[in-house]
């Protein structure tokens, strides 16, 4: 590959075979190959993200939500805590400053409802046509406080897969936004910081958990069985999908399974503590919807399968490249 | 090769429509239907009506789609 | 889930049904594809009962030489606009994504409408690659319409829009000494040695061209079901296919009249004809038939693409080792090209049933 493609961005496997092939070959720190949603450091989970997102502004947050919420979640998902947020600004010339102090006051009060700080920050301005408008970084720390680890290597055969509510929203939300395609809708994100839900289940037993972002809960669910001795059963019939979301899937031949989330969980559960884990959760206002959508089997080892409507199975693929409309 | 979906009429101007399903809604070509009226479902494909749902067939279809998404 | 839904209980009928053995039935139509395998409904089919997939891509059976035209557009500097299913797939040296990351400006649409839009909003000229079945062509002749209307002069189209019926024709009668055809060793495996039973015929490009379309299947002994998309849909119109197999019943029966009349859309044609007349076409796979493709009429001919750029490009070399073309006759299953999924796969396809979300090779490895 001599040029990095649109489809490089989108999550799937061609953001993988990017970090594999390009990136994996010169930043090879153990830590970092362990490939999850933080580094876990001696006492504390580490990571970083960068938002892009157009439109700025969407039903449900902005740029500014969504930089906050995406990095309070990668570590609320390592059953972290978070505690401290960097954050910086590479802003077009020309940008309103209107505009800028709307997503300020959205910063601050994702800040506010996650339980984060912000403790040191940085802003560039380039040139007009150099940075779309807005980019935002942030990077995170997080305490962890899950009683039992929360670590892959403990996933079992019989383990709970368990979502926390409707999937799809963001992605949807983001694309009628644009009002890409013709679409009118008016489709709210999902955005929104989950420590507090997350910390619902901190005494339980959960050896996963991940935020279906880019790519969604096929992305996600092909990670976390990739390579791996066991594999991931759900049931269609089980999944929450919300109308407008499949109706917009429908129209532009989008797989929901592959459409972002940004307010979502997928968590693996040990059997034991499944029933109390959504019990949990369901007692939370962003987990009321929880609910059981398949189990780590012992078969279709490191694959994801789904059990269709039509009493058959089919396999889950993580999406390509760029999701696009098609007509066939 | 044939991804359409069936969607309600609910605004007419001239050989465009406004069409909608779900609360998601777009502007459409309806000069390939004969007859196309407001509250007609018709099924869209690449921006355009190409068929009407007929009407005892349409609530079938509905009961359908309700339990899923169109591909089943 | 204990409960017996009205599609278990016809899932269960599928399973159960005492079809004739070697029955072979072939789908022509890439949303079927789709629709098929995202439901699992291969694995539901009787023993003695197999689906095979056909020409009923439009991205898959366009040849080589049609990308290699759009890139060629591309690096003109116009403003190409098509279908997503387009933009991955590879032509004999580049795709229009890798065109589109070198710096040309390549557009995915919806619809026709938005490339039309695109032209009048940029002034700029914008071409639409115009790939489909009948079910996309009359609405691809609505927009070159309304842009002769509008006089948007800088729209144009570029063409490969195929037609449904002579490709099944020649799928049951080949065409002798046709040397178009990708020359095919000997066939292997069941789908080869079984001739095809019946079709399951595409709902929405019957929905234009009606039941009427098919009546050559009859007489060549055919039963012909038009079917929809739902998983009920496609599993109540396999059995009505295996049935009538069974009975030697040879019948075109329309399972989708919610959609479908029987006399199709005859609007639709008329829109159709006024705009494009039939012409020979290259498909892959099946070499030339006749009268199989779409060209812009005289009085449209303003809006070729083809006439306005002088676009020159090589012939295509042919592709060593893709078996595209036996997969599209449904003469081999995709495992069994020899570069299916290993050189072949969806994240780096070599041909256009990999490339396609709705061909056969990319729906097997995708949902298997």
């Amino acid at each position: 590959m001599d040029k990095v493609l649109l489809a490089h961005g989108g999550g799937g496997s061609k953001s993988a075979e990017l970090t594999r092939k390009v990136f994996q070959r010169f930043l090879r720190d153990p830590l970092l190959m362990e490939m999850d949603d933080a580094a876990r450091l001696p006492g504390q989970v580490f990571t970083t993200d960068s938002f892009v997102v157009k439109p700025l502004f969407f039903p449900g947050g902005d740029i500014g939500r969504l930089a906050v919420c995406g990095t309070v979640n990668d570590l609320a998902v390592m059953g972290a805590e978070p505690l401290y947020l960097s954050i910086a600004f590479i802003i077009e010339e020309g940008f309103p400053v209107a505009a800028l102090e709307k997503i300020l006051a959205s910063i601050s009060k994702a800040c506010r409802q996650s339980g984060a700080r912000i403790v040191c920050a940085d802003t560039k301005v380039v040139e007009r046509g150099k940075a779309d408008g807005l980019f935002i970084n942030t990077a995170g720390i997080g305490r962890p406080v899950f009683s039992k680890a929360v670590h892959p290597s403990r996933i079992r055969p019989g383990d709970a897969i368990m979502v926390n509510g409707p999937l799809g929203l963001h992605g949807i939300s983001v694309l009628t936004a644009r009002g890409e395609f013709g679409l009118r809708a008016s489709v709210r994100s999902d955005v929104a910081p989950l420590w507090g839900l997350i910390s619902k289940c901190r005494a339980l037993d959960v050896p996963f958990m991940r935020d279906p972002t880019r790519g969604g809960l096929a992305q996600t669910l092909n990670e976390l069985t990739h390579g791996k001795e066991f594999g991931a059963r759900i049931r269609e019939h089980d999944l929450p999908i919300p109308k407008k979301v499949a109706a917009v899937c429908d129209l532009l031949g989008f797989d929901p399974l592959h459409v972002a989330n940004e307010g979502k969980v997928v968590m693996v559960v040990a059997r034991s503590d499944a029933a109390r884990a959504l019990k949990a959760l369901r007692r939370h206002p962003l987990g009321k919807a929880a609910c059981l959508i398949g189990e780590i089997t012992k078969e279709n080892q490191g694959r994801v399968v789904m059990a269709t409507r039509a009493g058959s199975e089919r396999i889950v693929m993580p999406p390509v490249g760029e999701i696009l409309p098609r007509i066939c | 090769m044939c991804l359409a979906v069936p969607m309600k009429i609910v605004e007419i101007t001239g050989d465009m429509a406004v069409v909608e399903s779900a609360g998601l809604r777009r502007e459409v070509g309806i000069m390939l239907l004969a007859n196309a009226r407001i509250n007609d479902w018709v099924l869209i494909h690449a921006g355009f009506a190409i068929s009407k749902l007929s009407k005892k067939q349409a609530r079938e279809t509905l009961a359908i789609f309700a339990e899923g998404n169109f591909f089943g | 889930m204990a409960e017996k839904t009205s599609l278990s209980l016809l899932a269960e009928r599928l399973r159960n049904f005492p079809a004739r053995p070697r029955t072979k039935i072939m789908e022509v139509c890439g949303t079927h594809t789709v629709a098929i395998r995202r439901a699992g409904i291969q694995h539901l089919l009787p023993a003695g009962a197999k689906l095979v997939s056909g020409p009923g891509c439009p991205v898959c059976v366009t040849p080589d030489h049609f990308i290699d035209e759009a890139v060629a557009l591309a690096r003109l500097g116009v403003i190409v606009t098509s279908f997503g299913d387009m933009l991955r797939v590879p032509g004999s040296r580049s795709s229009l994504e890798q065109e589109r990351a070198a710096g040309s400006d390549i557009r995915a649409v919806y619809s026709p409408l938005d490339a039309l839009q695109i032209a009048a909003a940029t002034g700029r000229e914008t071409v639409f690659l115009a790939v489909g079945f009948e079910t996309t062509a009359p609405a691809i002749a609505a927009a070159g319409m309304m842009a002769l209307e509008k006089k948007i002069a800088n729209f144009s189209l570029l063409t490969a829009l195929r037609l449904v019926p002579p490709a099944l024709k020649a799928l049951i009668t080949p065409p002798q000494g046709d040397a178009a055809a990708e020359p095919t060793a000997v066939p292997q495996g069941d789908a080869a040695d079984t001739e095809i039973s019946g079709f399951l015929l595409p709902g929405h490009v019957s929905a234009v061209i009606g039941k009427q379309a098919y009546g050559f299947l009859e007489k060549h002994r055919l039963p012909g079901v038009i079917s929809g998309f739902t998983a009920e849909d496609i599993i109540t119109s396999l059995l009505h296919l295996l049935e009538m197999h069974n009975k030697g019943i040879y019948k075109i029966m329309n399972n989708y009249p919610r959609v479908v009349r029987d006399h199709g859309n005859e609007r639709s044609r008329t829109v159709l004809a006024e705009a494009f007349a039939p012409v020979d076409a290259e498909w892959r796979g099946l070499g030339s038939i006749p009268a199989s493709g779409l060209q812009l009429r005289p009085a449209f001919a303003v809006l070729d693409a083809r006439r306005r750029f002088a676009i020159e490009v090589e012939a295509a070399p042919p592709r060593a080792g893709c078996r595209c073309g036996d997969v599209l006759r449904g003469r081999i299953d995709p495992p069994a090209c020899p570069m299916f999924n290993k050189a072949c796969r969806p994240d780096r396809p070599l041909g256009p049933c990999m490339v396609s979300s709705e061909g056969s090779c990319c729906a097997w490895v995708t949902y298997g």
